[in-house]
């Protein structure tokens, strides 16, 4: 399993997503901004930070790197990918996925262990979950306010698209406290919350962001068991 | 409008300049002209100006900071690889890692305009770091402010909060913690004391000095422009009077992604070994760069000031010299390596400019235009400034202070009472919550913060292999050290040793950053004298060097001084993370003790929580130091966590027992019962050093007393945790947990509001 996970100039989790990738067994490759190859990666993660200083909209320059036209080519023939909060941000500004993220009706960054509801388990990242499992990750954003229009998130509630749902508070006055979605196809996940965060009990409250990555290699597991006609 | 040049300025003797809107005072002015053996260009004053005044040069504080250098430079972990005159401090914790830490304030241009004064602290405290030719992996920061409740804390508060947060957060530096402490002597004029914390390897430790003829002088980073000109020697060396805010143009604007990016740039051309010498550009900006880095080195230094890429085509060059516009650094290079110099800039879209080389002699001359306007031997502008024995008084008003004891004042004289009493200081400001700010820092990037605010310090993993770790905590206790300076600083150096302790860290070091009033104060010089000797005093004692430090003077509204604030950041080793101890209690039916010194001493209650909360009342003397006490305790917790003995341990200060005991039940979600020897309300409040909160398992107890004994401590079982939603003291009082946590959680969002209403 390689997952390639993306650097522009200011992702700031790019390293704990590459240790989240290591930490679950798969191997992390730097994938660089200004460069338009993938590397022939399994996955690739658009990390957290603040891409370009984020002084215009969150993700909106990102979207434009040589490395996104490569991400949102390869997005939709099929190849699996998780935008983390900036990560979120940019597949919004970059149609990967629908909607857009604005400033947290709190009007303050918010860091906090926030509890989710997974919703669907029918994608390439959230298949090891049970529907309705409750689990808690991290959240730290200032700009997490999920919106589209009320067509668009019937779509997403019809189609089963919400993955994630913040229970026990909505942090950030997101619509149908949505906290992650997908795209049509289910390999296009994005979310505010930080599963590579949550995947050691020394630095984090739980391991449940684990349950992403067992997700990811799961379903690479079944790719590769159908491309082989089942011989492995 | 023509130049002043050297050889105008040698043709012009008699023209008059602004020396004393610079700042300057006549006779400082007077050896200028001594030393050039004429009078100074106006970019000579502009660059003497600014590394002379107070901020920089540190003239009032010079001959009694020197006073730290008798102490070992020695850590319990081994000798000190840079210590106080290098840009940041810098320990050995084994394993062929290194750490550097530093605090700094940045409470003038906080006042003036908080969030970008905040901010740009942050960012000036990284720098300093990152030129040591480490990674900035953590911040810290300590805040004091006005009372919660007043009007103009609610345009302080946020302000900076969201400062130090916003350029914090977008650096991917974890805030692992600091303080947040309300006092009416900080009205007009709240502290921001920013910590920075950066690991490297041994081998990686880089020194600014610009060495080798004909070797390149480059700035990189942001362009320079007319923001904070006259910051360092107008904001920081006078204190507010009412047309304060006029200031506004001189504080500087922060862009942290563009600090982002030096940050990954300067570490990859460390790692590609190009950098000869480094200077990060703070206070004084190319003045105090260019003079620092020439006469740190061998030679002299040529620079060309028309080659400084700027945001502002109409600045003078008195203004390039002077502005302090952020994300800047100047370093050193030969020509060789130029080359992969650019390319590496260029990768991460930082603009660099040679401006200049090291050259033969001693002079630093700067050309603008083709004229020299400047001429200089560099070490008299960085390190020859004015060196001033201020007078010192001891104030006539101590004495009556300390006879103002809190003997008199009535106690409480039911369980009722005391229960509210206990409520009251629990609940207080100063006491209750405090995530209303550090929910508004990331605390979880780069994945290594094994603890974090409200532990009683951050910890960091350094090697992920081995679980090699650091703590940090930061402490001033300004209402002891208003009582008595010199025990008051000896007090914030235990309390911030203890911290570190009872997460199971060893204390090895510590830097300062020192907030006093006027120094044109006599009393205020007599405190700032006696805190350095307390301080001098607890390091000896404790075994823990100075690495290096700050001194913020001028710190008063009017005429009225801060109460003095010796802040102290104590760094602690720890050998695996994974045996860090928390403050929470964690599990019903373990026994809650309280461990200390074998004889109890006396006092506590004068300068307490309990008198400020309840009384609203300054005065007495504060405890004693107990240095034997807190060392058997650091050695009792690093011991315990190592052997897994203990489900929690908590630091006893502020608030004393009562706040300890609300905290580790409130943050463990956990009741307590207990039962106290001796006078329940002096052993809930009063503030004695050298103790600590535990809780284990009852099968430890055994274990547990033998080893404190063995460390000359008595431990003192007084309780048990339960499920039982309260605290309760025997044959005194009951409260709810429930209504203790609401009441303790709603104290800063009642006053401030949900999130910070813009």
């Amino acid at each position: 399993m390689r997952v390639g996970v993306v650097t522009f100039p200011g992702s700031l989790d790019d390293v704990d997503a590459r240790r989240a990738v290591t930490l679950t067994g798969g191997e992390a490759v730097s994938l660089w901004h200004a460069s338009d190859s993938l590397q022939g990666v399994d996955a690739v993660i658009l990390p957290g930070g603040f891409s370009y200083g984020d002084y215009l909209r969150c993700g909106a320059i990102a979207r434009f790197s040589p490395v996104m036209a490569e991400v949102i080519k390869a997005a939709h023939a099929g190849l699996p990918v998780l935008g983390i909060c900036n990560g979120f941000q940019v597949l919004c500004e970059a149609h990967l996925l629908p909607g857009a993220l604005i400033r947290s009706d709190r009007r303050t960054f918010y860091c906090k262990d926030q509890d989710l509801r997974v919703e669907s388990t029918d994608t390439v990242w959230s298949n090891a979950f049970t529907p309705g499992q409750q689990i808690n990750i991290i959240i730290k954003h200032g700009e997490g306010n999920y919106q589209a229009d009320a067509e668009t998130v019937k779509m997403l509630e019809d189609e089963n698209r919400v993955v994630f749902r913040y229970i026990n508070g909505n942090p950030n006055g997101s619509l149908h406290d949505i906290a992650g979605i997908t795209n049509e196809r289910g390999n296009v996940v994005g979310l505010m919350p930080h599963p590579e965060h949550n995947v050691d009990p020394v630095t984090a409250p739980t391991r449940d962001g684990i349950g992403f990555f067992e997700s990811l290699a799961r379903y690479l597991g079944a790719l590769a068991s159908r491309t082989q006609g089942g011989t492995a | 409008m023509s130049v002043d040049t050297v050889a105008n300025a040698k043709a012009t003797p008699q023209v008059q300049q602004p020396w004393a809107e610079l700042g300057l005072k006549a006779d400082e002015y007077e050896s200028i002209k001594q030393i050039l053996g004429r009078r100074p260009t106006s970019c000579e004053l502009a660059m003497y100006s600014v590394m002379w005044s107070e901020h920089c040069s540190y003239k009032s504080s010079k001959v009694h900071l020197a006073r730290f250098g008798q102490l070992e430079k020695t850590t319990p972990r081994g000798p000190l690889l840079a210590g106080i005159g290098e840009q940041a401090g810098v320990v050995d914790v084994g394993q062929g890692w290194a750490v550097t830490f530093k605090a700094e304030s940045h409470n003038h241009p906080s006042y003036v305009e908080p969030y970008q004064g905040a901010a740009t602290g942050v960012g000036g405290i990284v720098r300093d770091i990152l030129a040591m030719g480490a990674r900035p992996v953590a911040s810290m920061d300590s805040l004091r402010f006005g009372k919660l409740d007043a009007p103009d804390t609610a345009r302080v508060l946020p302000g900076i909060v969201a400062g130090v947060g916003g350029y914090g957060n977008c650096l991917g530096l974890p805030n692992i913690g600091g303080e947040v402490v309300f006092d009416d002597c900080y009205y007009g004029n709240p502290l921001v004391n920013a910590l920075s914390v950066g690991v490297l390897r041994h081998e990686d430790l880089h020194l600014a000095f610009a060495r080798g003829t004909g070797n390149k002088v480059i700035l990189y980073g942001a362009t320079t422009g007319g923001d904070g000109i006259g910051g360092a020697s107008v904001l920081a060396s006078e204190t507010f009077d009412a047309d304060g805010p006029a200031k506004r143009p001189s504080v500087q604007v922060g862009d942290p992604f563009m600090e982002k990016l030096l940050i990954e740039c300067t570490l990859e051309l460390f790692q590609a070994g190009i950098i000869n010498g480094i200077q990060d550009l703070g206070a004084a900006g190319i003045s105090c760069a260019t003079s620092e880095l020439a006469s740190a080195g061998d030679g002299g230094m040529h620079i060309d000031l028309d080659l400084v890429p700027l945001r502002d085509n109409t600045l003078t060059p008195e203004e390039i010299l002077m502005s302090e516009s952020q994300e800047r650094m100047a370093c050193v290079v030969e020509p060789a390596n130029l080359g992969k110099f650019f390319e590496i800039c260029a990768k991460w879209e930082v603009l660099a400019t040679v401006i200049g080389e090291v050259t033969e002699g001693d002079r630093l001359i700067i050309d603008w235009h083709g004229e020299t306007v400047v001429d200089v031997d560099p070490h008299t502008v960085a390190h020859e400034g004015p060196v001033y024995q201020r007078p010192l008084t001891r104030p006539a008003w101590q004495d009556t202070l300390i006879a103002d004891s809190t003997d008199k004042l009535p106690r409480p004289q039911t369980g009722i009472e005391l229960a509210d009493q206990f409520l009251a200081v629990v609940t207080s400001p100063n006491q209750a919550d405090k995530s209303w700010v550090t929910d508004q820092y990331d605390r979880y990037v780069r994945g290594n913060t094994a603890l974090a605010q409200p532990q009683d310090s951050g910890m960091l993993r350094i090697d992920e292999a081995t679980g090699l770790g650091v703590a940090l905590a930061t402490d001033a206790n300004a209402r002891f050290t208003m009582l008595d300076p010199f025990v008051g600083a000896e007090l914030s150096l235990c309390e911030a040793y203890r911290n570190v302790a009872v997460t199971g860290a060893e204390p090895v070091a510590i830097t300062d950053c020192l907030n006093f009033g006027s120094p044109e104060d006599p009393e205020v010089m007599w405190q700032f004298s006696q805190a350095i000797d307390g301080l001098i005093k607890g390091c000896q004692a404790l075994g823990t060097p100075v690495t290096g430090g700050n001194v913020s003077f001028y710190n008063r509204t009017g005429e009225v001084n801060i109460m003095p604030t010796p802040l102290v950041g104590m760094l602690g080793v720890i050998d695996d993370v994974r045996q860090r101890v928390k403050a929470g209690f964690r599990a019903e039916g373990d026994l809650i003790a309280l461990v200390g010194p074998a004889t109890p001493g006396t006092g506590g209650i004068d300068g307490s929580a309990w008198a400020q909360v309840v009384h609203g009342h300054l005065g007495g003397k504060p405890p004693q130091p107990d240095y034997a006490a807190e060392q058997g305790l650091a050695k009792l917790m690093i011991q315990a966590a190592k052997d897994k003995l203990l489900a929690s341990a908590h630091d006893l200060s502020d608030g004393g027992l009562a706040v300890a005991l609300a905290e580790s039940a409130i943050l463990g979600g956990l009741g307590a019962q207990v039962a106290l020897a001796g006078d329940d309300f002096e052993e809930l409040f009063n503030e004695r050093p050298a103790r600590a909160l535990l809780s284990f398992d009852p099968e430890k107890r055994d274990v547990l007393t033998s080893l404190a004994n063995a460390h000359g401590l008595s431990l003192q079982v007084i309780g048990r945790v339960t499920s039982i939603e309260e605290i309760s003291v025997a044959g005194s009082f009951s409260v709810s947990l429930v209504d203790l946590t609401r009441a303790w959680r709603n104290t800063i969002p009642a006053a401030l509001g949900i999130g910070g209403q813009d």
